[in-house]
């Protein structure tokens, strides 16, 4: 099976599916993001690391245009999903976030059924004529998110009744269910006990095969395990990316030496 | 990377594992040193006392092997962290096999002392060890002061005890035809010379290993080599 991955990733390795690049984001007057550019490969799990206040999140949130939300933000420079103009006129930020999906780090099911949870996106982007279309996409995005089986006979009971770590595959299932191309995750695991935490980064690895996956952590050892890429982020700037195993190994800069070796904040 | 930890308890256990490390490097050169002295002078009190050195030795290389292991598993160290216990590690074993050597020659030592004298090698077995050691402890202060041209150079001088190990072979070959009844003492002391060598490339490697902890490079292995003694035969 590992085999298998490595013969996709030999392949997928040249696709860029994201890039960014001269991204300037302030909040009023706080420049936030300075100059950061940056190719992000599909298939590929890349993370974002760095200090808290970095600019890690912010940039995260600029991917699928969460940042049009507050007032405040400004964002300016090029972001290209498969060679568009994300921030373009005529890109509506709706279908937009159906392409690039997005999971937070507290979970957030709603509060409705189960069911209802994964079938919430796909019913309003109109991706089911009928019900038992309906029915398989949900069985598929739980069955991704590796949920299927311990939710499959409580479909209408409430989301909310899951534990944490289920709660948080839940959000991964519905983020899934109306078939993104990227999954963003802004510390997916920081509210999850170890097994969960194991078991989101498990389901992380497999949806590797068929997304371009970006997730924000604090853990450096999270990002170390789960992830082919890994940026580091400091003082709003893109301090270094690269090949996860030589950012953990031997980085270029020194700032990233001193983060990840834990003499910096 | 000079700066401190924000854990100050994790610089603690570095600091502690590379002074072990640093501690047992002082011992095996006392007992390079020794270990050549009790060969050359036939003082088998000194030689008992390398040997029973040797323990010492081997207990500080256990007890890097047992902190290098609790570092890694409770602290998980990264880059240059890793290199650091990484380095170690690998030091200390070098560090424990040179200490063998040495109680080899000490070992041997015994043997010489009933054997008809040969004194001619003597000097030049002595230098050869006082090499050895010289490149030893510049290796040593290379790793904490992070010296990689100092490391360089301790890779560069393995040449010289390479062509001092030649020079003996042709001696002991020289010296065993002259006399069938200096082969015994020949022999073993063939096997002092060749254990000398053996400590030069072990140290060699360790400068490697200077080298990797600053850079996080293995360096190619481009330094000339010069042991030709597989080439010569008693015909000669």
């Amino acid at each position: 099976m590992n085999d298998m991955r490595l013969i996709e990733r030999a392949v997928d390795m040249d696709d860029i599916k994201i890039s960014a690049r001269d991204v300037q984001v302030y909040y009023g007057d706080n420049h936030a993001i300075k100059d950061v550019g940056v190719d992000i490969e599909d298939k590929t799990v890349t993370a974002f690391i760095g200090p808290s206040g970095c600019g890690k999140s912010t940039f995260l949130r600029c991917l699928n245009r969460m940042n049009d939300t507050i007032d405040v933000c400004r964002v300016e420079g090029d972001i290209h999903l498969d060679g568009e103009d994300i921030n373009a006129r005529q890109v509506d930020p709706v279908q937009l976030r159906a392409k690039v999906g997005m999971v937070f780090q507290k979970p957030n099911p709603f509060p409705k059924s189960i069911y209802e949870n994964v079938a919430y996106g796909p019913k309003i982007h109109g991706m089911a004529a009928t019900k038992a279309e309906l029915d398989e996409i949900v069985e598929t995005a739980l069955r991704r998110a590796a949920l299927w089986d311990e939710a499959k006979d409580r479909l209408d009971t409430a989301g909310t009744g899951l534990s944490g770590g289920q709660q948080q595959r839940l959000c991964i299932a519905r983020a899934v269910a109306t078939q993104p191309e990227v999954l963003l995750m802004d510390e997916p695991c920081s509210a999850l006990d170890p097994i969960a935490t194991s078991q989101v980064e498990e389901l992380i690895d497999e949806l590797r095969a068929n997304y371009c996956v970006v997730i924000v952590t604090h853990s450096m050892q999270q990002a170390a395990r789960v992830s082919q890429k890994t940026a580091f982020f400091h003082l709003g700037n893109l301090v270094e990316y690269g090949e996860t195993g030589k950012i953990f190994t031997n980085p270029e800069d020194e700032r990233t030496e001193s983060y990840i070796t834990g003499r910096i904040g | 990377m000079n700066q401190e930890h924000i854990s100050s308890a994790f610089d603690r256990d570095l600091e502690a594992i590379q002074a072990l490390m640093v501690k047992m490097g002082g011992l095996v050169e006392a007992a390079i040193l020794d270990g050549a002295k009790a060969v050359t002078t036939r003082d088998t009190e000194l030689a008992e006392q390398v040997r029973k050195g040797d323990a010492a030795i081997d207990e500080l290389e256990e007890r890097i092997n047992e902190e290098s292991a609790r570092t890694i598993a409770l602290r998980a160290p990264v880059s240059s962290d890793l290199r650091v216990v990484l380095s170690v590690l690998k030091l200390s074993a070098s560090l424990e096999r040179i200490g063998d050597y040495a109680r080899n020659l000490a070992k041997r030592t015994e043997v010489l002392a009933d054997q008809r004298p040969i004194s001619g090698p003597d000097k030049s077995l002595k230098r050869m060890s006082k090499e050895v050691q010289r490149m030893l402890k510049d290796t040593l202060d290379a790793y904490v002061r992070r010296d990689v041209e100092l490391a360089e150079d301790v890779r560069q001088r393995d040449e010289e005890v390479d062509e001092m190990y030649n020079a003996l072979f042709r001696e002991f070959l020289t010296f065993m035809m002259e006399d069938p009844r200096n082969i015994t003492a020949c022999m073993h002391l063939h096997f002092i010379a060749k254990n000398v060598e053996r400590m030069g490339d072990l140290v060699t490697n360790m400068a490697e290993q200077v080298v990797y902890v600053v850079t996080g490079d293995i360096p190619d292995d481009s330094r000339p080599k010069s042991d030709e003694t597989a080439f010569i035969s008693g015909e000669t």
